[in-house]
């Protein structure tokens, strides 16, 4: 297993991110030796080791059922309402292991906040949509809700095409302003990590597009993870890439460097469309 | 060449006629639509039966006036004719009958007569043969009474009391009749002054003394009845006799004011009577009545139905009691099932885990909606009313035993029993609904950082609010129409007093009341007068299906409103 983890000195010595903010990144989510198991006898991910840095992109590619979407709910623990799912290792977001006892879970998913596959607005309105994480911290102040509402929206650039409708239903956006409207949800309540599962699969070309360019304009503030099918995606986005294949980390690096020139036969084969 | 091979052959494989027919899919269609045109006539005739026999009953009918002979003997009758039928002369032979006609059947005519203190029975079966000349005299006076079902006769004088008497033969027809109705007016205000009186006022002052015995008792039953509380109680009771007795003085004073209005009619045989106004309910002559004024009399009958309490052991008047009812034991039972439903059904989708024993109880619960409602009703009574209304009285109303205050059949025992019936149903619909609702919906709400408990009561519990009001639709439809297990906790006949009123706590859940349902089977098949009361069954029902529908259609737009809101996403 050990012979698939990552270098992490060879990624450290390696890491100058082109499109990153200036300085070196930081660590901001560590995975020590995760395994993951659904019940007793299916294990979805075997010893994964890895260090996501602060405010890049990070990817995780693979074929389906590998278990990249499985390693990203571990990170804001939504594989806890999996019954009889455990999992052992250690998780650590700034050096504290998500998976403590102590660890209160409604407020480490405001601290990670998470995206899906599916656009998955409230039947409330678009403005109570963005206010719904506020909300439910007791914030009530209208003032306060007005201005986190905008500059959420503006920030998930969809304020311009919804600021004369905000008390309208949600559920009469397209798809993809539904789910720039997720994605302004998610950060009005000021993640510091946000985690994207295969956010633009339900899209059509040109929404996604937007949502890249809004990942593209978010990196500078957030941890960004994203889950992708679409290699393209990954190397158009990302600052790092990791493939995963059958619930194990096979490569992780600089994105220029997994696309162009992997070090394994397998990635090599994967993002050459060998197999997948 | 070888398209018309296998169009051959295709067509060698199809049986050609009624087999294509078939197999078309055709005799389907036909068959769906024939579905649901019976349903359709089925439920829509029983409407217009209901309508038609229930609704012409208001209708101010021409009264008959006819001489009928039969062995030599001739009497005069004036009555409505209410229903008309052919029968077979051998079977009028058999009965008795002496018949001079030749054909195989004869028409029998039913007539209202009325008069029942003068005849002895107020509907008379007739053969037509037997009729003379049938003539509508336009002088024919119906009286509608408190007592004795109806009037027919020939007005001839009225009298106030105290006054000269105006006679027709001396101050002519109408005004005598229009000294009548002046009178009418006059007696029916003040009976209207007395019903207030002895409703409200005396009521109010019989409920305190019943308030003021209960504290004695209750004072006693602790101890504490001394000289002073005596005292007081005793002085606060002598108020309220007082009080009484000025009433009971001011009501003598006005029953003394109406009971020697009279007025005096001819009836059909030529005998006069002498008869009270204070009995009279209106007076009017249908024979010489217009259509408008036959419409406006229509209308007012209607309303009075609707508006007023049922006379005469139900046959006659309204049923105003029996509706209210009927409608506040179903908004309560709604009340009281919702939350209960909605809670169970929460904890079995959200909570609980699917295993043996949620399956189980899943199963019990769907089996529940199978059980006959009469064993709802003995189990409500069992349980309900002996055991925790029994207990109830020991626990806060000692003073009043033996008499029970809860441990007695009422209104909100007959809630609880209804809403113990029809639990199921809101538990069944409300996880239906809990079931339909997206998890990446709760997903979202989970990833935002809300509790499964904040997720569930923001975002899951709206979206399922129309599934909870489908069930409650269900639920009242089932409730309104239920009778059974209603006349073991809470029904009654007759209930002297509508069960909200003026008197502190204004909501009395321990008092018996009147239902729409049990009103029909009461005045069907309970009456001492069918013939009088079969009309009202009709009206009965029919205001019934109305009011169930009424509800219903209010749930439904509901509904509809918060499907609109809450409609799901198109996942």
């Amino acid at each position: 297993m050990q012979t698939h983890a990552l270098d992490i000195q060879a990624l450290k010595r390696d890491q100058a991110p082109s499109e990153g903010p200036a300085g070196p990144a930081e660590t901001s989510l560590r995975m020590e030796n995760l395994n993951l198991f659904y019940n007793q006898n299916s294990q979805a991910l075997f010893d994964i080791n890895l260090e996501i840095p602060r405010q890049r992109v990070t990817a995780f590619i693979g074929p389906s059922g590998c278990g990249k979407s499985s390693l990203l709910r571990c990170i804001n623990r939504m594989n806890d309402l999996v019954d009889g799912c455990r999992v052992q290792g250690r998780l650590l977001l700034d050096n504290e292991d998500v998976y403590d006892r102590r660890v209160d879970v409604a407020a480490l998913r405001r601290r990670v906040g998470m995206v899906f596959q599916k656009p998955n607005p409230f039947p409330k309105s678009i403005y109570e949509n963005v206010a719904y994480g506020l909300r439910i911290q007791g914030i009530n102040k209208k003032r306060v809700l007005d201005e986190v509402v905008e500059k959420s929206l503006r920030a998930a650039a969809l304020w311009d095409e919804v600021k004369d409708r905000l008390h309208e239903s949600a559920l009469g956006m397209s798809g993809g302003q539904q789910q720039r409207l997720v994605i302004a949800r998610t950060i009005a309540v000021e993640p510091e990590v946000l985690l994207l599962d295969e956010p633009a699969s339900a899209l059509d070309p040109i929404s996604t597009l937007k949502i890249e360019e809004l990942i593209y304009e978010l990196k500078s503030r957030y941890t960004i993870v994203i889950v992708t099918h679409n290699m393209q995606q990954a190397a158009r986005v990302s600052d790092m890439t990791a493939f995963m294949y059958m619930g194990k980390l096979i490569e992780y690096d600089d994105t220029d460097t997994l696309f162009t020139n992997p070090e394994q036969k397998q990635t090599e084969d994967y993002i050459t469309g060998r197999y997948g | 060449m070888n398209r018309m091979i296998n169009e051959q052959e295709l067509h060698s494989d199809r049986a050609p006629g009624v087999g294509k027919w078939l197999r078309g899919g055709d005799p389907l269609i036909w068959l769906n639509g024939a579905a649901v045109s019976v349903s359709v006539i089925a439920v829509v005739g029983l409407l217009l039966l209901l309508a038609v026999r229930g609704l012409s009953h208001f209708w101010p009918a021409d009264v008959l006036a006819v001489s009928v002979s039969y062995q030599g003997q001739t009497r005069e009758l004036l009555g409505e004719v209410v229903e008309q039928v052919e029968v077979p002369g051998a079977q009028l032979r058999e009965a008795g009958f002496e018949l001079q006609g030749p054909g195989p059947f004869y028409q029998r005519t039913l007539m209202k007569q009325g008069n029942r203190d003068f005849l002895g029975t107020d509907f008379t079966w007739l053969i037509d043969e037997q009729f003379g000349p049938r003539r509508y005299p336009l002088d024919v006076l119906v009286v509608e009474r408190l007592e004795w079902g109806n009037f027919y006769g020939y007005l001839r004088a009225v009298s106030r009391f105290g006054e000269d008497p105006v006679t027709v033969a001396e101050h002519g027809e109408a005004a005598t009749l229009e000294a009548m109705q002046a009178l009418i007016v006059d007696t029916v205000a003040v009976r209207e002054e007395i019903h207030e009186i002895e409703q409200g006022e005396i009521g109010a002052i019989n409920y305190e003394l019943e308030r003021l015995r209960l504290r004695e008792r209750g004072l006693e039953l602790e101890g504490r009845l001394d000289a002073a509380a005596q005292a007081d109680l005793a002085s606060k009771r002598a108020e309220q006799e007082a009080s009484f007795r000025a009433l009971q003085e001011q009501l003598y004073t006005l029953y003394d004011s109406i009971k020697d209005h009279s007025y005096s009619a001819e009836l059909a045989d030529g005998r006069v009577v002498t008869l009270p106004i204070a009995k009279v309910v209106r007076a009017y002559q249908p024979n010489a009545m217009n259509v408008f004024a036959k419409m406006a009399m229509y209308v007012e009958r209607l309303w009075e139905f609707l508006s007023e309490p049922p006379r005469e052991a139900n046959t006659e008047g309204g049923v105003f009691p029996a509706m209210f009812g009927t409608v506040l034991m179903v908004i309560l039972m709604s009340i009281i099932v919702t939350p209960f439903g909605v809670v169970a059904a929460v904890y079995l989708r959200e909570y609980a885990s699917q295993g043996f024993v949620t399956r189980t109880i899943r199963v019990a619960v769907n089996n529940l909606a199978g059980v006959p409602s009469i064993v709802y009703g003995v189990f409500g009574l069992g349980f309900f009313v002996y055991f925790v209304g029994g207990e109830l009285d020991q626990l806060f109303f000692p003073a009043s035993l033996p008499r029970p205050t809860f441990g007695t059949p009422g209104l909100m025992w007959a809630s609880l029993t209804l809403a113990l019936l029809t639990l199921p149903v809101v538990i069944v619909a409300t996880e239906e609904g809990l079931a339909r609702i997206p998890s990446t919906v709760r997903e979202g709400s989970l990833a935002l950082g809300a509790t499964r408990a904040e997720t569930l009561w923001r975002v899951v519990l709206p979206m399922a609010s129309p599934a909870m009001m489908t069930g409650l639709i269900l639920a009242v439809a089932r409730a309104a129409g239920e009778v059974a297990p209603l006349m073991l906790v809470g029904v009654v006949k007759l209930a002297p007093t509508l069960p909200l009123d003026g008197n502190y706590p204004y909501l009395h859940l321990d008092q018996k009341f009147m239902h729409l349902g049990f009103h029909i089977y009461d005045v069907g098949f309970q009456s001492p007068n069918v013939e009088a009361a079969r009309p009202l069954v009709y009206a009965t029902a029919l205001l019934l299906v109305l009011i169930i529908a009424l509800l219903n259609l209010a749930a439904v737009s509901l509904r509809n409103r918060l499907r609109e809101r809450y409609k799901s996403l198109e996942h």
